[in-house]
């Protein structure tokens, strides 16, 4: 599927943030389901219906299954999940075709001046965020005054018409596959979420687009799709959640062929779920709350969870090898993934079986997983499965200064104790987070705010501007939660670390969702930025940290950026090995003639920055088209090699031409 | 990138460094107790954390490096961890700074007293000061003084200290340490100590450089140490030694650092206070040890000079530059690279004072002993002037004398080295002090070398300035056809056989021609096409110039190879190089066939051996405990010719405006001539540049990493 769709990577996970009615905390819906006959009876059906499914497989070589075989497969399932599409096939309907996320939810600043989040989708929503507007005044130097509006409506004449080829689409048609040459269906699906993207779509500006797009419903119809393509030779680019930050969805400029944008939303169905092996076969097209939604109703959860989770498919997250904020426990996409099936130009990818783990030749799942859409499309997987945990608790740790708090981490990684997610934010962020905290209806509360703040400040003599925290949550059983809990907390405290509530933590992990919102809201007010992430080995952490901090300052002002730029890091993942950093950067624009350009320019120094310090391309974003410049110092010329003789021998004639990687 | 940095004047920091600030002008009016005891709260670095010097040598002994190093010392010698560790710490006591603040008072107070009666002026460039400010609150920071007098490192954290900066660390030889008290007086105004050499002691070499590492990745003090390693007694900066600057950077190098700002400057001094004792050196009278009673002799020079009223100046000149990113080269080359720019800085920020060209000139008379009127003199130092501020050289002229002031002026300072008499000028060959008894023609031919080589000393201040075009104006008369690639090839191999002796970077050649090419062509003295290179009309005054500047280094370098090739047996040791070539030369010199007696400077003459060894001439043979030479005839031979069988000069048109005197206006030097006294006070030059430092090199990471 699309592989491409990238998603998964870029903001970290966010668990609260989601809709999700409360979901966890309680052990209750899972025993629901193992009690009464009906039950029982449902499940032993069930359960033939997936050894039915085991043993269909083999006829999907056939390529005479036809879209009708689909439609009612599709039917059938349709009864085991009650399912409302998050996403539609025109996405513009619901999402803001220029900026991030639901169109219903956006930050702004009210009439009074104070900066608030509209919709209902999420707990922020509605509420009123008090010291934003300060926030942004000082560390930005922007006012209210100076604002830069995006362009309100996509037009239409801007967008190039499309290079159809005729016999191609004359045979989709004859398919019944559902396309669209619509300039907005189009444009939609050009771009990712990075900066220079969004920027552009902001000013109004088009580039090269799709020139048609296609909404398979399921694998049968990807083979078609691909087949035709093959036959037309038509560039196909695949399209899951569009959240990737890699440039990896931008067309490429040079390619003259007909562009035909897979759109695989469609395929969103969770087809079965085999509760003795704890899997569950998906199709790649689902987005990743969808997939948790439903999931929870049968009471599993993948656990898999990163930032994008609301918008980032499946197929992505194989596509780009994905990381999720609690792979502690559950593991990232490589960790999860059981089995795969990839439509290629070559015919269909898949493994034999679905044996946990084999020895048969180094993994051909690691030619797809970060294959990036250059290969194929994803259609559907096989992913492990957990029961819904019991319970969960969120906490926070403040610390004196970072590095006691890299110290930490760095401990509790190597007594192998860490939580379901533990993030340590350096210390500007935690006054990013504390700057996004909601209006206090209670006196009492803040009252409380002011005496903690004391406590750590003067009684136990942090400075303020040095502090940091680390973000903790915990899940599992209630019992052995609390206990992993003391012990986390003990290590801590080693580390001069103080326990500081678990509305810290929350506020922590619910920042790393509304800062995609903020961007946009921040480049209302003449403000860039965007994130980005690296893995390093646990004795570079603080090397690294510093050191790109200091070079996004100074390339800042090298490059003529008049205010000073926000610069911060924070510590999101802990390995064996090292762990994994994000860095946030933004800055105010105003005065720069071409202010993408600078951007671009110091987002390059800060990632030779990171190579520079030992840092890796990507931990989890992907490589792209905007960091596929360094893959060959990366992987090294024969690692290149191979990768290469692969695409050649998959997709001779670069069918798959989105241009990513190599 | 590496081209256009070596232009320096194209360079608008430049323009700056004119504006000097006179430190000593505010102690002469005020309070040198209360200046001493003012308050001092210098700014420090920003990521500052605050260590004592207990915790200091905790963080040294307990390193990971440290650590190491004993763990493998130990497996190798089987001798106990312990005991290493505490020879460790004994190390550490040795070597550590404990800078207390009550010296430092101290030696301001004592210094003001001292350099008030020494210097008539010390300047500073004030913009510097402020980078320099900026610097050590931004980064950690190296600074890098050139090293021509045991006043260096005395001036520099005098100077720091004034301007309320952090005072830094020094490395100083452990030979200061001897001199007891002295030694731990420094000590506790911020030298450490290192010992000369501890080759293969692994031990000392970790404890070391973790002391220097530690202090600099805490940004607790600047270091300072010279990159020259020693002090250049020729004036001439000398090849940059780079084992305290690859420990410097190390921590830049493995990210542990953001970015380290390495500052180098440039101390130049009017009338240097050894130069005398320099040029004995250079012709064989030892250097005395550096012990308290020597530092005393020194000093009674120096009174003897204030007598006369001399006066030194010293300038500040800092010159920030990021060292540009260069992916795919080893560290080594990086290093290198750096330590040849920022010598090059150094020279490049070095004040020139009327007196440098005076002594230029002087040396290229067609005769040392006839003299040179003073109008002319003073025509052809203005010629040279124009023509060393179009190379970019830095001088520092007082604009708003006449010229025949300036040049008196400087006669006056430097008396002792010139005579006037009947409105001509002359060197000062023979001393002023008969020399008791007869001498022999040798000992005279070598004490009248004496003032041509400090004179030299003096000339060799501008040899940067003038170098690449000197070597390309040299590869023009010498190449056998006008054709480029011939002259090139020339170029080249003068290039190499004197990168021994000027600051040339290795690998640079081709930069070095164009720089040379640029600057001979942009000021007409060259015309260029695709394939010739011709010496315009214009262009023989400064062609013959250059030529001649270079010419006692090519003749020096024959007289050794030919030495080289008659005289030396199989026998020679390196020991007795020096003194059999200095015999050598002066029979030579005696005999009339060798022109210059500042070849036998003992600089050259090492420098020259040095080249012949580095190009395989001439071989180090161990035997029976001694290093011999062993010398390849053939090669030797060949490389003489090709440095030009006959002497170049004769070659050489004779500028216009250079004069021939007639035997007949030759006259004794009398001695009653006393140098035109000027009213005006007299300054001299000493002075600071620098620049700072940043690279993303992911290669050198990646490599040291």
């Amino acid at each position: 599927m699309n592989e491409m769709s990238v998603n998964a990577a870029h903001f970290p996970c966010s668990p609260l943030t989601r809709p999700s009615p409360s979901r966890h905390k309680h052990g209750s819906s899972m025993a629901a389901n193992s009690s009464g006959g009906s039950d029982r009876q449902r499940a032993a059906q069930q359960r033939l219906k997936i050894i039915a499914g085991h043993l269909q497989r083999p006829s999907d070589h056939q390529l005479d299954i036809t879209a009708t075989e689909c439609k009612a497969q599709e039917s059938k399932t349709n009864a085991q999940s009650s399912e409302e599409r998050t996403v539609p096939r025109r996405r513009q309907d619901v999402m803001k075709w220029n900026g991030w996320g639901y169109s219903d939810s956006k930050f702004l600043f009210n009439k009074k001046g104070q900066a608030e989040f509209t919709g209902k989708r999420y707990r922020l929503s509605g509420m009123i965020i008090p010291g934003l507007k300060d926030w942004m005044e000082e560390t930005f130097g922007a006012t209210i005054q100076h604002k830069t509006l995006a362009t309100p409506m996509l037009n239409n004449t801007a967008v190039q018409p499309p290079n159809i080829n005729d016999a191609f689409m004359e045979e989709i048609k004859s398919t019944d596959i559902p396309f669209s040459i619509e300039a907005e269906d189009r444009v939609f699906r050009a771009h990712g979420h990075c900066l220079h993207e969004i920027f552009a779509l902001r000013e109004g500006k088009i580039g090269r687009v799709p020139d048609m797009v296609v909404w398979p419903s399921c694998h049968s119809e990807v083979v078609k799709i691909v087949e035709l393509a093959c036959k037309h030779n038509i560039c196909l680019i695949p399209y899951g959640g569009g959240t990737s930050v890699s440039s990896a969805l931008e067309c490429p400029p040079e390619e003259t062929r007909s562009i035909v944008s897979l759109d695989t939303s469609q395929m969103n169905r969770i087809l079965w779920i085999d509760e003795k092996n704890l899997t569950a076969h998906v199709e790649a097209g689902i987005v990743g709350q969808d997939l948790e939604r439903l999931l929870n109703e049968s009471g599993y959860c993948t656990g898999h969870e990163p930032d994008s989770m609301e918008f980032s498919s499946l197929g992505g997250w194989v596509a780009t090898r994905a990381s999720g904020m609690k792979k502690n426990i559950y593991g990232n996409i490589e960790d999860l993934v059981v089995h795969v099936r990839m439509v290629t130009p070559r015919g269909v990818i898949e493994k034999s079986c679905q044996g946990p783990r084999m020895s048969t030749g180094p993994d051909v799942h690691h030619f797809i997983m970060g294959s990036e859409g250059t290969l194929g499309v994803v259609t559907e997987v096989t992913l492990k499965i957990r029961p819904m945990p019991e319970y969960q608790k969120y906490g926070s740790v403040v610390f004196p200064n970072f590095e006691q708090g890299v110290a930490c981490l760095r401990e509790v990684a190597k007594q192998r104790c860490a939580p379901a997610s533990i993030r340590l934010m350096d210390n500007e962020q935690f006054k990013f987070g504390h700057a996004l905290k909601p209006q206090v209806s209670s006196i009492f509360t803040s009252f409380l705010d002011g005496l903690k703040k004391f406590y750590i400040t003067k009684f136990k003599g942090f400075d303020p501007n040095r502090l940091c925290v680390a973000t903790l949550l915990f899940e599992g059983d209630r019992e052995k939660v609390l206990q992993h809990e003391k012990q986390v907390y003990d290590i801590a405290a080693k580390f001069g670390g103080l326990a500081a509530g678990e509305d810290n933590g929350q506020r922590g992990y619910m920042l790393t969702f509304v800062i995609a919102y903020l961007r946009d809201l921040g480049m209302d007010y003449y403000v860039i930025g965007e994130s980005f992430e690296t893995s390093v080995p646990w004795d570079r952490v603080l090397d690294i940290c510093r050191n790109v901090k200091a070079r996004i300052i100074r390339e800042c002002k090298e490059k003529g950026v008049q205010f000073s730029p926000l610069s911060t890091c924070r510590v999101t993942q802990t390995y064996d090995a090292g762990a994994c950093v994000y860095f946030y950067f933004a800055f105010n624009y105003r005065g720069l003639s071409d202010p993408v350009h600078v951007y671009e320019q110091v987002e390059h120094a800060a990632r030779e920055e990171i190579l520079a310090n030992g840092g890796s391309l990507s931990h989890h974003h992907g490589v792209g088209k905007l960091r596929k410049e360094w893959m060959r110092e990366t992987i090294s010329d024969v690692g290149l090699g191979m990768l290469k003789s692969v695409k050649d021998y998959v997709d001779p004639n670069n069918i798959f031409g989105n241009r990513n990687l190599l | 990138m590496e081209t256009k940095a070596s232009y320096s004047h194209t360079d608008p920091m430049l323009k700056k460094r004119d504006e000097f600030e006179d430190l000593l002008e505010e102690r002469r009016n005020s309070s040198d107790l209360r200046y001493a005891l003012k308050c001092y709260t210098p700014i420090l670095y920003k990521n500052l954390t605050p260590c004592d010097a207990s915790s200091l040598k905790s963080m040294v002994l307990q390193s990971d490096q440290l650590h190491y190093v004993i763990t493998q010392v130990s497996k190798e010698t089987g001798r106990n961890a312990d005991d290493l560790q505490e020879e460790a710490s004994g190390i550490f006591e040795e070597m550590a700074h404990r800078m207390q603040l009550s010296t430092v008072r101290f030696f301001a107070f004592a210094l003001t007293k001292a350099f008030k009666t020494l210097f008539k002026s010390i300047c500073v460039n004030e913009d510097g000061i402020q980078r320099l400010q900026q610097a050590i609150q931004e980064h950690p920071v190296v600074l890098l003084p050139s090293h021509r007098s045991y006043m260096d490192f005395l001036l520099v954290s005098y100077i720091l200290y004034t301007y309320d900066l952090a005072l830094p660390v020094i490395a100083a030889g452990m030979d200061f340490m001897g001199m007891k008290f002295v030694g731990e007086m420094l000590r506790m105004s911020g030298a450490f100590f290192i010992r000369r050499s501890f080759g293969g002691d692994r031990l000392y070499w970790a404890v070391f450089s973790e002391y220097v590492k530690t202090i600099l990745k805490n940004g607790l003090a600047p270091v300072e140490f010279f990159l020259e390693g020693t002090r250049s007694r020729t004036s001439k900066s000398l090849t940059p030694k780079l084992g305290l600057l690859n420990i410097a950077i190390e921590p830049f190098l493995k990210g542990e650092v953001f970015d380290i700002s390495l500052v180098p400057i440039s101390i130049s001094y009017e009338r240097i206070l050894e130069e005398s004792l320099y040029a004995r050196e250079m012709l064989g009278v030892p250097k005395p040890k550096e012990s308290t009673s020597g530092l005393f002799k020194a000093r009674k020079i120096l009174i003897r000079q204030l007598a006369e009223g001399r006066v030194n100046r010293c300038q500040f000149n800092l010159t920030p530059r990021y060292i540009p990113k260069r992916p795919n080269e080893d560290v080594q080359t990086f290093v290198n690279d750096t330590a040849y720019r920022l010598v090059r800085a150094q020279e490049e920020n070095m004040a020139l004072k009327p007196w440098v060209l005076l002594a230029t000139v002087l040396l290229q008379a067609e005769d040392l002993e006839s003299g040179i009127l003073l109008q002319e003199l003073t025509d052809q130092v203005f010629w040279l002037r124009n023509l060393c501020r179009q190379y970019g050289g830095f001088l520092h002229w007082p604009e708003h004398m006449t010229p025949p002031d300036v040049v008196s002026g400087s006669l006056s300072i430097h008396h002792s080295l010139v005579r006037i008499s009947e409105g001509k000028v002359f060197l000062a060959l023979s001393q002023e002090e008969a020399p008791s008894g007869p001498v022999s023609p040798e000992e005279q031919v070598l004490s009248r070398a004496v003032p041509v080589l400090s004179c030299v000393s003096y000339r060799n201040q501008v040899l940067h300035v003038f170098v690449r075009p000197a070597l390309l104006a040299t590869a023009v008369h010498t190449a056998a056809t006008s054709n480029k690639q011939d002259i090139f090839n020339t170029f080249s191999f003068l290039r190499n056989m004197f990168s021994n002796e000027f600051i040339l970077c290795p690998k640079a050649t081709v930069q070095d021609f164009e720089e040379a090419c640029f600057l001979l062509v942009k000021t007409g003295a060259l015309q260029m096409n695709q394939q010739q290179m011709e010496v315009t009309h214009r262009g023989h005054r400064t062609i013959a110039f250059l030529t001649r500047l270079l010419l006692p280094f090519v003749q020096g370098y024959q007289v050794v190879c030919a030495f080289l090739c008659e005289e030396a047996t199989d026998a020679l040791t390196e020991k007795d190089f020096v003194p059999a070539v200095r015999k050598f030369m002066v029979k030579q010199l005696l005999a009339g066939t060798l022109r210059y007696p500042e070849v036998l400077s003992s600089d050259l003459q090492k420098n020259a051996l040095a080249a012949l060894l580095r190009l395989g001439a001439v071989r180090k043979v161990q035997r029976m405990g001694l290093t011999s030479l062993k010398i390849n005839k053939v090669t030797v031979n060949s490389l003489e010719d090709t440095l030009g069988d006959d002497c170049p000069l004769q070659r050489l048109p004779r500028p216009a405006s250079d004069a021939h005197i007639s035997s007949s206006e030759v006259q004794e030097v009398t001695r009653d001539s006393q140098p035109t006294s000027n009213p005006s006070k007299h300054k001299d030059s000493l002075f600071f540049c620098n620049l700072s430092m940043r690279a993303s090199l992911q290669s050198f990471q990646r490599a040291l990493y």
